[in-house]
Protein backbone atom coordinates (compact mmCIF):
# COMPACT_ATOMS: atom_id res chain seq x y z
CA UNK A 1 0.00 0.00 0.00
CA UNK A 2 2.66 2.10 0.91
CA UNK A 3 5.71 3.19 -1.01
CA UNK A 4 9.13 3.61 0.29
CA UNK A 5 11.50 6.41 -1.10
CA UNK A 6 14.47 7.14 0.92
CA UNK A 7 14.58 11.47 2.21
CA UNK A 8 17.42 13.62 2.57
CA UNK A 9 19.09 13.58 6.58
CA UNK A 10 17.50 14.94 9.09
CA UNK A 11 18.52 18.40 9.91
CA UNK A 12 20.63 18.60 13.02
CA UNK A 13 18.66 19.22 16.22
CA UNK A 14 19.01 22.96 17.61
CA UNK A 15 18.31 24.34 21.28
CA UNK A 16 16.58 26.76 22.40
CA UNK A 17 17.80 30.40 22.49
CA UNK A 18 20.69 30.47 24.90
CA UNK A 19 21.70 34.24 25.19
CA UNK A 20 19.28 35.75 27.99
CA UNK A 21 18.99 39.55 26.53
CA UNK A 22 21.72 41.55 27.87
CA UNK A 23 20.29 44.33 30.73
CA UNK A 24 18.93 47.39 29.51
CA UNK A 25 19.36 49.18 26.15
CA UNK A 26 18.01 51.97 24.31
CA UNK A 27 20.17 51.81 21.22
CA UNK A 28 22.38 49.08 20.00
CA UNK A 29 25.00 48.30 16.89
CA UNK A 30 22.49 46.14 15.20
CA UNK A 31 19.92 48.96 14.80
CA UNK A 32 22.20 51.50 14.25
CA UNK A 33 23.29 49.12 11.64
CA UNK A 34 19.55 49.54 10.53
CA UNK A 35 19.15 52.32 10.27
CA UNK A 36 22.49 53.68 8.43
CA UNK A 37 21.22 51.03 5.72
CA UNK A 38 17.86 53.23 5.55
CA UNK A 39 19.54 56.89 4.94
CA UNK A 40 22.15 55.82 3.39
CA UNK A 41 20.60 54.30 1.14
CA UNK A 42 18.64 57.58 0.05
CA UNK A 43 21.76 59.76 -0.02
CA UNK A 44 23.20 57.44 -2.52
CA UNK A 45 20.58 57.32 -4.90
CA UNK A 46 20.81 61.21 -5.09
CA UNK A 47 24.85 61.11 -4.93
CA UNK A 48 25.45 58.20 -7.04
CA UNK A 49 22.74 59.34 -10.02
CA UNK A 50 23.68 63.03 -9.49
CA UNK A 51 27.41 61.84 -10.47
CA UNK A 52 26.33 59.92 -13.61
CA UNK A 53 24.55 62.26 -15.00
CA UNK A 54 27.34 64.78 -14.54
CA UNK A 55 29.71 62.75 -15.73
CA UNK A 56 27.77 60.90 -18.71
CA UNK A 57 24.75 63.18 -19.76
CA UNK A 58 26.15 66.72 -18.88
CA UNK A 59 27.02 68.45 -21.87
CA UNK A 60 29.10 66.77 -24.24
CA UNK A 61 28.51 63.28 -22.54
CA UNK A 62 30.73 60.51 -21.79
CA UNK A 63 32.94 62.25 -24.59
CA UNK A 64 34.27 64.83 -22.27
CA UNK A 65 36.00 62.42 -19.51
CA UNK A 66 39.81 62.50 -20.21
CA UNK A 67 42.08 63.63 -17.48
CA UNK A 68 41.14 67.07 -17.37
CA UNK A 69 38.35 66.51 -16.78
CA UNK A 70 38.72 64.85 -13.91
CA UNK A 71 41.74 67.02 -12.76
CA UNK A 72 39.10 69.92 -13.17
CA UNK A 73 36.64 67.94 -10.93
CA UNK A 74 38.68 67.07 -8.00
CA UNK A 75 40.05 70.95 -8.18
CA UNK A 76 36.79 71.96 -6.78
CA UNK A 77 35.99 71.03 -2.95
CA UNK A 78 32.77 70.48 -3.85
CA UNK A 79 33.24 67.58 -5.97
CA UNK A 80 36.11 66.23 -3.70
CA UNK A 81 33.03 66.14 -0.62
CA UNK A 82 30.71 64.67 -3.12
CA UNK A 83 33.31 61.51 -4.00
CA UNK A 84 34.07 61.33 -0.48
CA UNK A 85 30.74 60.95 0.61
CA UNK A 86 30.33 58.52 -2.29
CA UNK A 87 32.92 56.77 -1.14
CA UNK A 88 32.45 56.01 1.96
CA UNK A 89 28.79 56.22 2.33
CA UNK A 90 29.05 53.26 -0.43
CA UNK A 91 31.27 51.22 1.11
CA UNK A 92 30.10 51.26 4.54
CA UNK A 93 26.70 50.32 2.92
CA UNK A 94 28.06 47.55 0.90
CA UNK A 95 30.19 46.67 3.84
CA UNK A 96 27.90 46.26 5.88
CA UNK A 97 25.35 44.42 3.63
CA UNK A 98 28.01 41.79 3.21
CA UNK A 99 28.01 41.76 6.61
CA UNK A 100 24.59 40.49 7.10
CA UNK A 101 24.93 37.46 4.47
CA UNK A 102 27.73 36.21 6.23
CA UNK A 103 25.92 36.68 9.56
CA UNK A 104 22.84 35.04 7.66
CA UNK A 105 24.76 32.19 5.97
CA UNK A 106 28.08 31.32 7.58
CA UNK A 107 27.26 28.66 9.99
CA UNK A 108 30.20 28.09 11.50
CA UNK A 109 31.73 30.23 13.87
CA UNK A 110 35.33 30.24 11.77
CA UNK A 111 34.11 30.41 8.61
CA UNK A 112 32.57 33.67 10.10
CA UNK A 113 35.57 35.18 11.43
CA UNK A 114 37.74 34.50 8.13
CA UNK A 115 35.18 35.98 5.82
CA UNK A 116 34.75 38.89 8.12
CA UNK A 117 38.59 39.78 8.73
CA UNK A 118 38.60 39.67 4.68
CA UNK A 119 35.89 41.99 4.39
CA UNK A 120 37.14 44.37 6.97
CA UNK A 121 40.72 44.08 4.78
CA UNK A 122 38.85 44.98 1.60
CA UNK A 123 36.63 47.95 3.12
CA UNK A 124 40.01 49.22 4.50
CA UNK A 125 42.23 49.16 1.81
CA UNK A 126 39.97 50.59 -0.45
CA UNK A 127 38.26 53.28 1.68
CA UNK A 128 42.49 54.49 2.47
CA UNK A 129 43.40 54.57 -0.72
CA UNK A 130 40.28 56.09 -1.87
CA UNK A 131 40.58 58.99 0.58
CA UNK A 132 43.87 59.26 -0.22
CA UNK A 133 43.32 59.51 -3.69
CA UNK A 134 40.70 62.33 -3.30
CA UNK A 135 43.14 64.34 -1.41
CA UNK A 136 46.19 63.65 -2.78
CA UNK A 137 45.78 64.40 -6.28
CA UNK A 138 47.66 66.27 -8.39
CA UNK A 139 45.89 67.73 -11.42
CA UNK A 140 48.67 69.67 -12.93
CA UNK A 141 51.80 67.03 -12.93
CA UNK A 142 54.82 68.07 -14.04
CA UNK A 143 56.47 67.64 -17.41
CA UNK A 144 52.88 66.81 -18.62
CA UNK A 145 52.07 67.56 -22.24
CA UNK A 146 49.53 70.62 -22.17
CA UNK A 147 47.18 69.63 -24.23
CA UNK A 148 45.72 66.87 -21.57
CA UNK A 149 46.32 69.44 -18.38
CA UNK A 150 43.06 71.39 -17.03
CA UNK A 151 42.73 74.71 -18.63
CA UNK A 152 44.09 76.36 -15.18
CA UNK A 153 47.31 74.42 -14.78
CA UNK A 154 50.07 77.14 -15.59
CA UNK A 155 51.61 74.53 -18.28
CA UNK A 156 48.14 74.36 -20.58
CA UNK B 1 -45.44 14.17 -14.54
CA UNK B 2 -44.06 11.38 -13.21
CA UNK B 3 -40.95 11.80 -15.33
CA UNK B 4 -40.27 15.22 -14.40
CA UNK B 5 -40.27 14.44 -10.58
CA UNK B 6 -37.82 11.51 -11.03
CA UNK B 7 -35.40 13.69 -13.34
CA UNK B 8 -35.65 16.24 -10.59
CA UNK B 9 -34.41 13.94 -7.49
CA UNK B 10 -31.95 12.36 -9.67
CA UNK B 11 -30.90 15.91 -10.38
CA UNK B 12 -30.79 16.67 -6.61
CA UNK B 13 -28.64 13.66 -5.94
CA UNK B 14 -26.26 14.93 -8.44
CA UNK B 15 -26.11 18.20 -6.71
CA UNK B 16 -26.20 17.32 -3.27
CA UNK B 17 -23.56 14.27 -3.89
CA UNK B 18 -19.63 14.90 -2.90
CA UNK B 19 -17.59 14.07 -5.70
CA UNK B 20 -14.16 11.08 -4.59
CA UNK B 21 -11.06 11.13 -6.08
CA UNK B 22 -8.00 9.54 -4.88
CA UNK B 23 -5.38 11.37 -3.73
CA UNK B 24 -1.63 10.39 -2.76
CA UNK B 25 0.20 11.97 0.35
CA UNK B 26 3.87 11.74 0.11
CA UNK B 27 4.91 12.00 3.77
CA UNK B 28 8.35 12.65 4.92
CA UNK B 29 8.48 9.57 7.88
CA UNK B 30 11.09 9.77 10.68
CA UNK B 31 11.31 6.78 13.69
CA UNK B 32 14.05 7.53 15.95
CA UNK B 33 13.25 4.02 17.89
CA UNK B 34 14.17 2.47 14.50
CA UNK B 35 17.87 4.40 13.65
CA UNK B 36 16.18 4.70 9.91
CA UNK B 37 17.10 7.37 8.16
CA UNK B 38 14.45 9.82 7.50
CA UNK B 39 12.41 8.75 4.07
CA UNK B 40 9.38 9.70 2.29
CA UNK B 41 6.57 7.17 2.05
CA UNK B 42 3.85 7.32 -0.68
CA UNK B 43 -0.48 6.51 0.77
CA UNK B 44 -2.73 6.60 -1.50
CA UNK B 45 -6.41 6.92 -0.51
CA UNK B 46 -10.02 8.16 -1.57
CA UNK B 47 -11.18 11.43 -0.19
CA UNK B 48 -13.99 13.55 -1.10
CA UNK B 49 -13.96 16.97 -2.41
CA UNK B 50 -14.82 18.06 0.88
CA UNK B 51 -12.44 16.87 2.71
CA UNK B 52 -8.93 18.46 3.87
CA UNK B 53 -5.32 17.28 4.29
CA UNK B 54 -6.07 16.43 7.84
CA UNK B 55 -9.17 14.08 6.65
CA UNK B 56 -6.62 11.79 4.05
CA UNK B 57 -4.01 11.85 7.27
CA UNK B 58 -6.85 10.23 9.41
CA UNK B 59 -7.61 8.06 6.94
CA UNK B 60 -3.57 6.72 6.79
CA UNK B 61 -3.01 6.43 10.57
CA UNK B 62 -6.83 4.79 11.05
CA UNK B 63 -6.70 2.44 8.11
CA UNK B 64 -3.60 2.26 6.65
CA UNK B 65 -0.69 2.45 8.64
CA UNK B 66 -1.30 3.65 12.72
CA UNK B 67 2.30 4.35 13.25
CA UNK B 68 2.09 7.68 10.97
CA UNK B 69 2.38 10.10 14.11
CA UNK B 70 1.24 13.60 14.03
CA UNK B 71 -0.49 16.68 16.37
CA UNK B 72 -3.77 17.50 15.21
CA UNK B 73 -5.96 18.60 18.84
CA UNK B 74 -9.40 20.75 17.60
CA UNK B 75 -8.98 20.14 13.66
CA UNK B 76 -10.69 23.62 13.23
CA UNK B 77 -8.07 25.64 12.86
CA UNK B 78 -7.97 27.04 16.51
CA UNK B 79 -5.59 25.01 18.61
CA UNK B 80 -2.64 25.57 16.24
CA UNK B 81 -1.22 21.98 16.41
CA UNK B 82 -1.09 20.35 12.99
CA UNK B 83 1.33 23.05 11.67
CA UNK B 84 3.02 21.41 8.69
CA UNK B 85 4.79 22.02 5.42
CA UNK B 86 1.84 20.90 3.16
CA UNK B 87 3.20 20.82 -0.88
CA UNK B 88 6.48 23.05 0.55
CA UNK B 89 4.53 25.83 2.72
CA UNK B 90 3.43 26.07 6.42
CA UNK B 91 -0.09 25.59 6.78
CA UNK B 92 -2.24 24.10 9.08
CA UNK B 93 -3.38 20.39 8.01
CA UNK B 94 -7.19 20.63 8.86
CA UNK B 95 -7.54 24.22 7.02
CA UNK B 96 -5.94 23.07 3.82
CA UNK B 97 -8.60 21.49 1.72
CA UNK B 98 -7.50 18.65 -0.68
CA UNK B 99 -9.21 20.27 -4.09
CA UNK B 100 -7.20 23.43 -3.70
CA UNK B 101 -4.01 21.54 -3.53
CA UNK B 102 -4.67 19.40 -6.68
CA UNK B 103 -5.12 16.27 -6.13
CA UNK B 104 -4.00 15.10 -9.58
CA UNK B 105 -0.38 15.30 -7.87
CA UNK B 106 1.02 13.68 -4.72
CA UNK B 107 0.66 15.92 -1.90
CA UNK B 108 3.77 16.04 -0.14
CA UNK B 109 3.81 16.56 3.89
CA UNK B 110 6.78 17.46 5.84
CA UNK B 111 7.30 18.57 9.52
CA UNK B 112 7.64 21.97 9.93
CA UNK B 113 11.54 23.62 9.35
CA UNK B 114 14.16 24.61 11.64
CA UNK B 115 12.80 22.59 15.02
CA UNK B 116 14.19 19.11 15.41
CA UNK B 117 12.10 16.34 14.46
CA UNK B 118 11.17 13.86 17.14
CA UNK B 119 8.87 11.59 14.97
CA UNK B 120 7.55 11.83 11.49
CA UNK B 121 5.42 15.37 11.80
CA UNK B 122 5.84 16.20 15.35
CA UNK B 123 8.64 18.42 16.29
CA UNK B 124 10.08 19.79 19.58
CA UNK B 125 8.19 22.73 19.98
CA UNK B 126 10.61 24.09 22.85
CA UNK B 127 12.65 26.19 21.25
CA UNK B 128 9.66 27.81 19.77
CA UNK B 129 7.92 28.44 23.55
CA UNK B 130 11.12 29.45 24.96
CA UNK B 131 11.59 33.08 23.07
CA UNK B 132 7.76 33.18 23.51
CA UNK B 133 8.14 32.98 27.01
CA UNK B 134 11.13 35.74 26.74
CA UNK B 135 8.95 38.43 26.24
CA UNK B 136 6.52 37.99 28.67
CA UNK B 137 3.37 37.39 26.94
CA UNK B 138 1.36 38.72 29.84
CA UNK B 139 -0.32 42.08 31.41
CA UNK B 140 2.29 43.91 32.95
CA UNK B 141 1.12 46.77 35.65
CA UNK B 142 2.59 48.89 38.61
CA UNK B 143 0.68 50.35 41.09
CA UNK B 144 -2.66 48.95 42.77
CA UNK B 145 -4.93 47.00 40.93
CA UNK B 146 -8.48 49.21 39.55
CA UNK B 147 -11.58 47.62 41.82
CA UNK B 148 -13.45 47.67 37.99
CA UNK B 149 -12.42 46.24 34.97
CA UNK B 150 -9.40 48.16 33.44
CA UNK B 151 -11.23 49.80 30.42
CA UNK B 152 -9.63 50.42 27.41
CA UNK B 153 -11.41 52.50 23.95
CA UNK B 154 -11.95 50.74 20.95
CA UNK B 155 -9.57 52.68 19.05
CA UNK B 156 -7.19 51.72 21.65
CA UNK B 157 -8.19 47.90 21.42
CA UNK B 158 -8.15 48.14 17.30
CA UNK B 159 -4.21 49.32 17.95
CA UNK B 160 -3.22 45.46 18.44
CA UNK B 161 -6.41 43.85 17.15
CA UNK B 162 -4.44 41.44 14.45
CA UNK B 163 -1.72 40.48 16.90
CA UNK B 164 -4.60 39.28 19.03
CA UNK B 165 -5.11 36.25 16.91
CA UNK B 166 -2.34 34.32 16.97
CA UNK B 167 -2.66 30.33 17.94
CA UNK B 168 0.99 29.72 18.25
CA UNK B 169 1.35 27.15 15.54
CA UNK B 170 4.75 27.97 13.96
CA UNK B 171 3.82 28.12 10.69
CA UNK B 172 5.71 31.68 11.03
CA UNK B 173 8.71 31.05 12.63
CA UNK B 174 9.18 27.96 10.95
CA UNK B 175 9.23 29.95 7.37
CA UNK B 176 11.45 32.27 8.64
CA UNK B 177 14.81 31.83 6.61
CA UNK B 178 16.55 33.73 9.57
CA UNK B 179 15.34 31.52 11.93
CA UNK B 180 16.30 28.24 9.78
CA UNK B 181 19.76 29.27 9.85
CA UNK B 182 19.65 31.10 13.23
CA UNK B 183 18.02 29.37 16.08
CA UNK B 184 18.90 32.15 18.20
CA UNK B 185 16.70 34.19 16.29
CA UNK B 186 13.52 35.32 18.41
CA UNK B 187 11.52 34.64 15.33
CA UNK B 188 7.96 36.51 14.35
CA UNK B 189 5.76 34.59 16.90
CA UNK B 190 7.56 36.10 19.77
CA UNK B 191 7.63 39.36 18.17
CA UNK B 192 4.14 39.47 17.29
CA UNK B 193 3.03 38.41 20.81
CA UNK B 194 4.98 41.35 21.93
CA UNK B 195 3.88 43.54 19.65
CA UNK B 196 0.14 42.22 21.06
CA UNK B 197 0.99 43.75 24.70
CA UNK B 198 3.60 46.70 23.44
CA UNK B 199 0.98 48.52 21.80
CA UNK B 200 -1.89 47.55 24.47
CA UNK B 201 -2.68 50.78 25.72
CA UNK B 202 -3.19 49.15 29.58
CA UNK B 203 -0.13 47.13 29.23
CA UNK B 204 2.95 49.22 31.28
CA UNK B 205 5.81 46.76 30.16
CA UNK B 206 6.18 48.32 26.20
CA UNK B 207 9.85 49.56 27.56
CA UNK B 208 11.02 46.17 28.70
CA UNK B 209 9.85 44.32 26.03
CA UNK B 210 11.10 46.55 23.76
CA UNK B 211 14.71 46.21 25.28
CA UNK B 212 14.19 42.37 25.31
CA UNK B 213 13.61 42.49 21.41
CA UNK B 214 16.39 45.17 20.88
CA UNK B 215 18.47 42.45 21.54
CA UNK B 216 21.61 41.35 18.67
CA UNK B 217 18.94 38.44 17.77
CA UNK B 218 16.13 40.53 18.09
CA UNK B 219 13.86 42.51 15.71
CA UNK B 220 17.00 43.69 13.53
CA UNK B 221 17.35 40.37 12.45
CA UNK B 222 14.40 40.59 10.25
CA UNK B 223 14.98 40.73 6.78
CA UNK B 224 11.43 41.43 5.26
CA UNK B 225 11.07 38.31 3.42
CA UNK B 226 7.48 38.34 4.23
CA UNK B 227 7.52 34.56 4.70
CA UNK B 228 5.67 35.06 7.99
CA UNK B 229 2.74 37.02 6.61
CA UNK B 230 2.14 34.11 3.77
CA UNK B 231 2.47 31.39 6.24
CA UNK B 232 0.01 32.48 8.79
CA UNK B 233 -2.80 30.58 9.21
CA UNK B 234 -4.74 33.56 10.52
CA UNK B 235 -3.70 36.16 8.15
CA UNK B 236 -2.06 38.03 10.44
CA UNK B 237 0.44 40.77 9.24
CA UNK B 238 3.43 39.93 10.78
CA UNK B 239 6.19 41.19 9.05
CA UNK B 240 3.92 44.69 9.33
CA UNK B 241 3.86 43.87 13.23
CA UNK B 242 7.36 43.48 13.34
CA UNK B 243 7.90 46.77 11.05
CA UNK B 244 6.09 48.63 14.11
CA UNK B 245 7.71 46.97 16.63
CA UNK B 246 10.82 48.92 15.23
CA UNK B 247 9.42 51.57 14.44
CA UNK B 248 8.36 52.10 18.40
CA UNK B 249 12.17 50.94 18.91
CA UNK B 250 13.91 54.03 16.70
CA UNK B 251 11.14 56.51 18.06
CA UNK B 252 12.07 55.85 21.42
CA UNK B 253 15.90 55.87 20.69
CA UNK B 254 15.87 59.21 19.86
Amino acid sequence: MATTIPAGPLAAPRSARTTRSRGSSRTNMEMVAWLFMRLSGVLLLVLIFGHLFVNLVQGEGINRIDFAFVGGKWASPFWQFWDLAMLWLAMIHGTNGMRTIINDYAERDRTRLVLKVLLAAAFLLTVTLGTLVIFTFEPCPIGAPADLLPSFCPAS
Amino acid sequence: MTALAESTTSARAEVGAVPSFDVTLRIRRFDPDNGAEPRWEEFTVTAHGTDRVLDAMHKVKWEVDGSLTFRRSCAHGICGSDAMRINGRNRLACKALLKDLDPSKPITIEPIKGLPVIKDLVVDMEPFFASYREVMPFLITHGNAPSKERLQSPEDRARYDDTTKCILCAACTSSCPVFWTDGQYFGPAAIVNAHRFIFDSRDEGAVQRLEILNDKEGVWRCRTTFNCTEACPRGIEVTKAIQEVKRAMITRAF
